[in-house]
């Protein structure tokens, strides 16, 4: 960005010189990629960083094999315009134990998601993993370390973590031990936005609103996104103009009701707004230490 | 009082695209609070937080029901609850480790660090002022200017924060008295000018209340300052102050696509740069010029502190990550040698004599920190002699670096003069340091190589030198095996050095005892002859117990890469005892000889040795041998 003095370049900048220090310090990084709107900024500022050489390191996806079509759509496209190897993981213990996000509840999370990763890591033996949280999102998060430790079991241990003074972070390690890195900690919901408004980059089209089959559960208003969604006898799909605040498996993201159709509409409904961008995520709906103890687990 | 002075929905509503332009124009200011929790501190930054409309409906919810169930503030909302984050903090009602938090108004975004001000966190303290550019120093109007006080004031001048906040918090709990104000800000004044803080803003609040947060408040007439917020919105921030120094960027990586472009990737730490312009880079002291500045979105015609670049030059110079691109007319101070202040935040005290890692810009080195020259009490402020640097201890000391750095003092630039030590076994961050200034100049940035390198040596004598470095209990057979290898590579012509523990400390080493630190000099001492003696060519055959893990591989990193190999002679303590070839484990048993390792002192046995013999089960002729056949290459 040009202009140096605002925010957004700031942050853009001390995002760009985290990316650096991690593939100049790590032997075998990777940037996890969900194709969430957080994903495309970090992707966005990885080809800032390297260029004119494109990102060295691959794209890794954690799949759960219930994200949105759409999602699907645009990770594979994007990952290939960035000319970055991509790499899909699906936990298979969860694929042939058919875990799903209907009948399984938190196993659903744990199995796809933590395990998954852990397992994904392990066998690509990536030491370093680029994350798109925010320290925004979450109360636990907020004290988290942009290079943040994990033990050899890929645990976080809150009490061990690593002062971090000035731009100076600490990469070492031991054999077997990695580290979770995430650029973008400082960002918050609306800078991310500003940057995508900003930067023009693309973002899966759920984001804005369209008519689309939902119907409601505990609440949650959700998208009946393909034929695997289990209908109550007589339940039929209702169409209402929704779109999404944050992505995930579809059977676990609320949508919210909105004419926000473009990019900028949608910034002027979330600046509007009044709840958190975390309420449409069945996952953080437990207690308000829950994260933490998914974090100290494995979790992202 | 709430009354929602940054409200813009107006404007949201009305012309999104007129908002998002003059959002797009916003500054960033880093700042830290420093308070304890009595002094209302987790209360301003959700107050904060609360005024600048960062909290959302379902969170207010989450808050007020939680208030209910364990806040300290009865009915009313404890915003405290909104910042103290961990479980274990929520439960013990403290704030442990550094939080950032985020907020924004008109004119700005806003980064906190929110940090604990118990004398036992320190360490956290540091690290929150370490990125600030503005501390917001909390008093409690009801107790003045306390110890804490003058410990927060001290550590954000120490960290180079120049705008000081002194928020007197709590004014309705004094019936928003202008002399109780006004007596606290004198007594500042008197302390902050006693440590060269020449300036600072003092602003009567109530973070419970609201009072001067976001709006004047009408209880405090007699004040006419800014609000907390107008003045965080207003002041200057210092990326326009290095943004006018002399330029320099530490190169983070080189950007190498294919053979026709190389760049050179870094954030810049100060100046502005522009094509043409002639460089530096340091220590190696070449010039060159700055051929273009490349970004994703296109070439820049300058660019200036605070950007992440990548820079190509018209010559094809050497530079590596590390390395410092400077200005050519005014480059930096190189030097090996620094007197630094340092903030200890291990649990594990300073080893003075000890190798760490050294992290400083975009470089890691090795580095040894002397004995402090004294420690500094934080509550008051005097130098005390210390031999060590507890957890959470300040002192000053000097620091010697394995190679020359470039660098600048810490007052000058925090890019340039701040640094962690890292060690080398646990790779934890033990200490944070500022150096104050150079206390060994590099003789000549422009290096001088000798005419008769190592190499010449070597090859004079047809062998490739090694130090063969035997580690293990007393009276495990070290300097038995080892002169068994020297006579060996004596008979295959080999020009050899067998540095033996015991005869050493009859000479180069009587100064020194049997403590941890001692222990630590004394091979530190052995490593730089060894390496003296390889650097004339010879094969280094040394005989030390050397029970620590960090020297042996302080030694290690001395030497050039592969030259050093760690025999680990392996005997169990008790084989050893009984063969107590000296009468030693009898005297250390019977309490006669302290320090003894393997009895009061600890052997860090080696976890990947190149040779591991294990003495039960090989003859002494087995072992040599084993040991001369690694070197025959040699």
């Amino acid at each position: 960005m040009k202009d140096v003095q605002t925010h957004l370049s700031r942050l853009e900048a001390e995002a760009i010189e985290i990316m650096r220090e991690v593939v100049s310090e790590a032997e075998n990084p990777v940037m996890l990629y969900s194709v969430g709107k957080d994903s495309a900024v970090m992707l966005h500022l990885a080809k800032k960083a390297f260029y004119p050489s494109p990102p060295p390191f691959p794209l890794m996806h954690v799949d759960t094999t219930w994200k949105f079509q759409e999602m699907y759509k645009l990770r594979d496209r994007a990952a290939k315009d960035a000319g970055m190897e991509l790499i899909v993981h699906q936990n298979p213990e969860a694929k042939e134990k058919g875990i799903n996000p209907f009948d399984h509840g938190a196993l659903h999370t744990d199995m796809w998601k933590t395990e998954g990763l852990k397992q994904a890591l392990d066998k690509h033996g990536f030491d370093a993993a680029f994350g798109g949280a925010r320290r925004d999102e979450e109360k636990s998060r907020a004290k988290e370390r942009v290079f943040s430790f994990r033990t050899a079991q890929h645990r976080w241990e809150p009490k061990a973590q690593r002062p971090e003074l000035w731009s100076l972070y600490n990469a070492r390690k031991a054999k077997g031990e990695s580290m979770r890195v995430f650029p973008i900690s400082n960002w918050t919901e609306l800078d991310i936005w500003q940057y995508i408004h900003l930067e023009g980059i693309e973002i899966v089209p759920l984001y804005f609103a369209a008519p689309r089959p939902t119907v409601e559960r505990d609440g949650l208003i959700l998208m009946v996104d393909d034929d695997r969604f289990p209908l109550e006898p007589g339940e039929k799909p209702v169409m209402r103009s929704i779109r999404f605040r944050t992505l995930g498996c579809y059977p676990l993201t609320g949508a919210v009701q909105s004419e926000a159709a473009t990019l900028t509409d949608v910034i002027q409904e979330m600046l509007l707004t009044t709840t958190s961008e975390r309420q449409g995520r069945a996952i953080d709906k437990d207690q308000g230490a829950s994260m933490e103890v998914k974090k100290q687990q494995g979790y992202f | 009082m709430t009354d929602q002075v940054y409200k813009t929905d107006a404007l949201i509503a009305q012309d999104i695209d007129a908002y998002l332009e003059s959002h797009q124009n916003k500054s960033l200011l880093r700042f830290i609070t420093c308070g304890s929790v009595d002094d209302g501190k987790s209360t301003l930054i959700g107050r904060l937080l609360y005024d600048s409309k960062m909290i959302f409906e379902d969170q207010l919810a989450q808050l007020e029901a939680d208030s209910k169930k364990v806040g300290t503030q009865g009915q009313e909302i404890d915003f405290a609850l909104l910042v103290d984050g961990l479980a274990a903090e929520r439960e013990q009602g403290i704030t442990i480790d550094v939080a950032y938090r985020f907020f924004a108004t008109e004119k700005r975004k806003f980064i906190v660090a929110d940090t604990p001000g118990h004398e036992q966190y320190t360490r956290n303290m540091v690290t929150g002022a370490s990125t600030a550019e503005l501390a917001v120093i909390l008093i409690d109007a009801r107790k003045g200017v306390l110890t804490q006080t003058r410990r927060h004031s001290y550590l954000c001048h120490l960290l180079g924060i120049k705008n000081i906040v002194l928020a007197i918090n709590k004014m309705d709990l004094v019936d928003y008295d202008q002399a109780t104000f006004d007596t606290i800000v004198a007594d500042f004044t008197e302390f902050a000018s006693s440590i060269g803080i020449a300036d600072f803003t003092a602003i009567p609040i109530s973070g419970f209340k609201g009072d001067n947060i976001a709006a004047h408040s009408d209880a405090t007439s007699w004040y006419s300052g800014p609000t907390l917020m107008a003045h965080l919105e207003d002041v200057d921030l210092d990326q326009n102050t290095s943004a006018t120094q002399e330029f320099r960027m530490p190169v983070q990586w080189v950007n190498r696509p294919n053979l026709d472009f190389r760049g050179f990737s870094g954030k810049i730490a100060a100046g502005t740069i522009k094509p043409g312009d002639e460089v530096r880079i340091l220590p190696s002291g070449k010039t060159s010029h700055v051929d273009r500045i490349v970004t994703y979105d296109g070439d820049l015609d300058s660019a200036t502190a605070g950007q992440s670049i990548t820079l190509t030059l018209k010559d094809e110079v050497d530079c590596s990550r590390g390395q410092v691109i400077t200005a050519a007319p005014a480059p930096l101070e190189v030097a090996d040698q620094f007197e630094t202040t340092l903030i200890w935040m291990d649990e594990e005290a300073l080893m003075p004599g000890r190798s760490y890692y050294l992290k400083i810009g975009a470089q890691t080195v090795s580095s040894t920190v002397a004995e402090p020259k004294y420690q500094i009490n934080v509550n008051t402020l005097e130098h005390a002699a210390a031999k060590t640097l507890e957890l959470n201890a300040i002192g000053v000391v000097t620091v010697t670096t394995d190679r020359d750095i470039p660098f600048a003092p810490y007052a000058e630039n925090r890019t340039l003069g701040g640094f962690i030590l890292i060690d080398k076994m646990t790779n934890a961050t033990v200490g944070a340091g500022l150096i104050n200034f150079a206390l060994r100049r590099a003789q000549n940035i422009y290096w001088q190589a000798t005419d008769i390198t190592r190499d010449h040596h070597a090859n004079l004598k047809n062998q490739k030198p090694a130090v063969l470095w035997m580690t293990g209990l007393s009276g495990s057979g070290k300097s038995t095996i080892a002169n068994a290898v020297e006579k060996k590579l004596a008979r295959m012509n080999r020009h050899t050095f067998l540095l033996d523990g015991d005869n050493l400390r009859h000479g180069l080493n009587k100064d020194l005892g049997f403590s941890d630190a001692d222990r630590i000099e004394n091979i530190r001492r052995v490593g730089e002859v060894a390496k003296l003696m390889t650097d004339a060519g010879l094969i280094v055959i040394t005989a030390f117990i050397s029970p620590f893990r960090s020297e042996r591989q302080m030694v290690r990193d001395m030497m050039s890469p592969s030259e050093f190999v760690e025999v680990f002679v392996d005997t169990p303590l008790s084989v050893a005892e009984e063969r107590d070839v000296k009468g030693l484990y009898a005297k250390a048993r019977s309490g006669q000889l302290k320090n003894f390792t393997g009895i009061d002192s600890p052997y860090e046995a080696p976890e990947t040795p190149e040779i591991h013999i294990d003495t039960t089960a090989m003859s002494i002729d087995d072992a040599a041998e084993q040991i001369v056949k690694l070197l025959e290459p040699n």
